[in-house]
């Protein structure tokens, strides 16, 4: 194709003169939100992140109602309905977790936020479009934050959609025995929001670790190893020796355990940190990752 | 208008820019000319602010890159074809960059039609040849009407009617006055489109100066020239200063005289010659021999490698 150089165009065409002030945050801000919904793999990462949330979740809740069913000996109570009353312990106690029953599809979930986060700076490095990124805006610190925000928005916004979707479609499923929950009762909109905030959270924290690694499958590994892997390993390592310090006061710093304080239940005494203790100390951590991977994106040759 | 004083980038142990101090001056085509490895590249990566030097300095319009007011209206770079997201419409990509410099969207439509991609703009550049992601490359650095170019090795893997698309881009830009700063390591591709030329090797300054000079310094100029009386016309010549090259085929070539001082000689010693032909050395040759030295890695070269056209990828352009 042969195309004739228009000096009309090359002239600026209708670009005015340059304006005052300078290229800045705003702009930036603006360009991150096209890059971010441009791109395929965002709609399939956040359908994945809602679907595996709210299935699982759904899935959980359906085997919390299986068990009570299936109390004493396997035995199924014909018609599918527990008589009233019965086995009200386990009743009680499924209702008081309901909320966090809804949400068990997060500890999946964390998994394709951390993928999301690590991608969306990563993938600069690895398409090339960094170079171009900070050739037409160089100043760094300032392409930092706009990415960050952008992406922590997204990611704030799709979690709070994620833990609601999860939460009603978990308490639909456990009203059907009677042990479901509202968010008006103690504590349940503050876990509710808290999914989505952890949510956001473990892909901030992604999003700092792609910045200091700069490599997708190096970002998402250790993402993944941080927060699911150590949580798998604190469930069965021995703990400190005796007169020490307890088990608890390990694994209570334990990034899954202290950012998942704010919405799983505290009935099982596996949370010695409050809920929000806990998320400040998760939140922490998110925080070390993204000061991290500031420097490096600051210093670091492109 | 850019400025490097003292350049100066080590990687570990390597030292990619060695004490580089150049203008590159607007209004003109400036060739950034070295072999490969040279270099070059790692300066434009140092001017544009993407690699830190590790001493020395490099402004443009005075000022370091980063400080620019509006970067994209200053200064446009195509650094590589394949600097962007592939799964991203060439509009959107174009868009997100235009975004940062508060550039009014319509100005895409303009740039896309500019290079000749409008019909597929909306098209992810994952499925674009090369010479089309050269293209859109090019339409985000004319986003900002730059007055300053950068274009790094533009015309590599490009088919002839790309290479030649790109050249003439090139000097409708600098006629605009302009400064377009280009690099390539094909001097046969810088003698037709620059007017300056800064040549590297192994990172330090070989030489700057306007392409006529360049040409002048460094062509020699020789005559080919067949006769039966050999060694006749061979002491003659050297008693006139020439030196003599005997070529295969029973050419000699004469170094240091024109063609008409050997025509001259020979007519007053009555020396029959049955080919009388000036040549010049080819410039490909003379650069080759100016960086020889500094080449990173050498391999054999055959002498008539120089001479040989460049084979290029046929890159199908859209």
């Amino acid at each position: 194709m042969a195309t004739a150089v228009s000096h009309e165009a090359l002239v600026g065409g209708t670009l005015g003169r340059q304006p005052a002030g300078r290229a800045g945050f705003a702009g930036t801000v603006r360009s991150e939100f096209t890059k971010i919904r441009s791109v395929r793999s965002t709609y399939w990462t956040l359908l994945a992140l809602v679907l595996a949330c709210v299935g699982i979740g759904a899935l959980f809740s359906w085997g919390q109602t299986e068990r009570l069913l299936r109390i004493e000996g396997g035995r199924r109570f014909s018609g599918g309905q527990v008589p009233p009353g019965f086995a009200a312990h386990i009743a009680n106690e499924i209702r008081s977790q309901a909320a966090s029953i809804s949400l068990f599809g997060l500890l999946i979930g964390q998994l394709i936020i951390i993928v999301l986060g690590a991608l969306a700076i990563t993938s600069e490095y690895s398409t090339g479009m960094i170079r171009t990124s900070l050739t037409v805006m160089p100043r760094r610190g300032t392409v930092f934050a706009a990415k960050g925000v952008v992406f922590g928005l997204v990611a704030l916004v799709t979690g709070l959609v994620t833990s609601f979707l999860a939460f009603f479609a978990g308490q639909a499923i456990l009203s059907s025995q009677h042990v479901s929950t509202t968010l008006g009762q103690p504590d349940v909109l503050r876990t509710v929001v808290g999914g989505g905030l952890f949510l956001a959270a473990c892909g901030l924290l992604s999003f700092g670790i792609g910045a200091m690694l700069r490599h997708t499958a190096g970002a998402i590994a250790a993402g993944i190893g941080l927060m699911f892997v150590l949580w798998i390993l604190s469930q069965f390592l021995p703990g400190p020796p005796s007169g020490w310090f307890g088990q608890a006061d390990i694994d209570k710093w334990i990034p899954f355990n202290a950012g998942s304080a704010i919405w799983e239940n505290q009935a099982n005494g596996l949370h010695p940190f409050s809920p929000w203790i806990g998320f400040a100390v998760f939140g922490a951590y998110a925080a070390a990752a993204l000061v991290g991977g500031l420097v490096v994106f600051l210093r670091r040759d492109a | 208008m850019i400025e490097a004083q003292g350049l100066t980038k080590r990687y570990g142990d390597t030292l990619a820019v060695d004490n580089l101090s150049f203008t590159v001056e607007p209004g003109r085509i400036t060739g950034f000319l070295g072999p490969n490895g040279a270099g070059k590249t790692t300066t434009m990566r140092l001017i544009l602010g993407l690699d830190r030097p590790t001493s020395g300095t490099v402004t443009v319009n005075g000022k370091l890159f980063s400080r620019l007011a509006w970067p994209m209206r200053e200064v446009g770079a195509l650094l590589d074809a394949k600097a962007m997201h592939g799964g991203r419409s060439a509009h959107n990509h174009l868009l997100c960059v235009a975004q940062t410099n508060n550039l009014p969207s319509r100005r895409i439509g303009e740039v896309l039609e500019l290079v000749g991609l409008s019909e597929v703009a909306r098209k992810r550049s994952n499925g674009f040849s090369l010479g089309m992601g050269q293209r859109l490359g090019i339409a985000a650095a004319l986003l900002g009407d730059p007055q300053i170019l950068m274009f790094d090795e533009p015309v590599n893997g490009l088919d002839p009617e790309g290479i030649l698309w790109i050249r003439n881009l090139m000097k409708a830009l600098a006629a605009e006055g302009r400064t377009v700063f280009v690099s390539s390591h094909l001097m046969s591709e810088m003698e037709n489109t620059a007017d300056h030329l800064i040549v590297i090797g192994r990172g330090r300054l070989i030489s700057d100066c306007t392409t006529a000079e360049f040409i002048a310094a460094n062509s020699q100029q020789s005559v080919r020239v067949r006769t039966p009386q050999r060694d006749e016309l061979i002491t003659l010549a050297s008693a006139a200063g020439a030196t003599v090259r005997d070529d295969a085929g029973g050419t000699l070539v004469l170094l240091g005289l024109t063609a008409a001082q050997v025509g001259d000689l020979a007519y007053e010693n009555r020396i029959r010659l049955h080919e009388l032909a000036p040549a010049h050395a080819s410039l490909e040759q003379a650069f080759m021999e100016l960086t020889a030295s500094s080449v990173e890695f050498h391999a054999g070269i055959p002498a008539v490698a120089a001479a040989a056209p460049q084979s290029v990828h046929a890159g199908e352009v859209g």
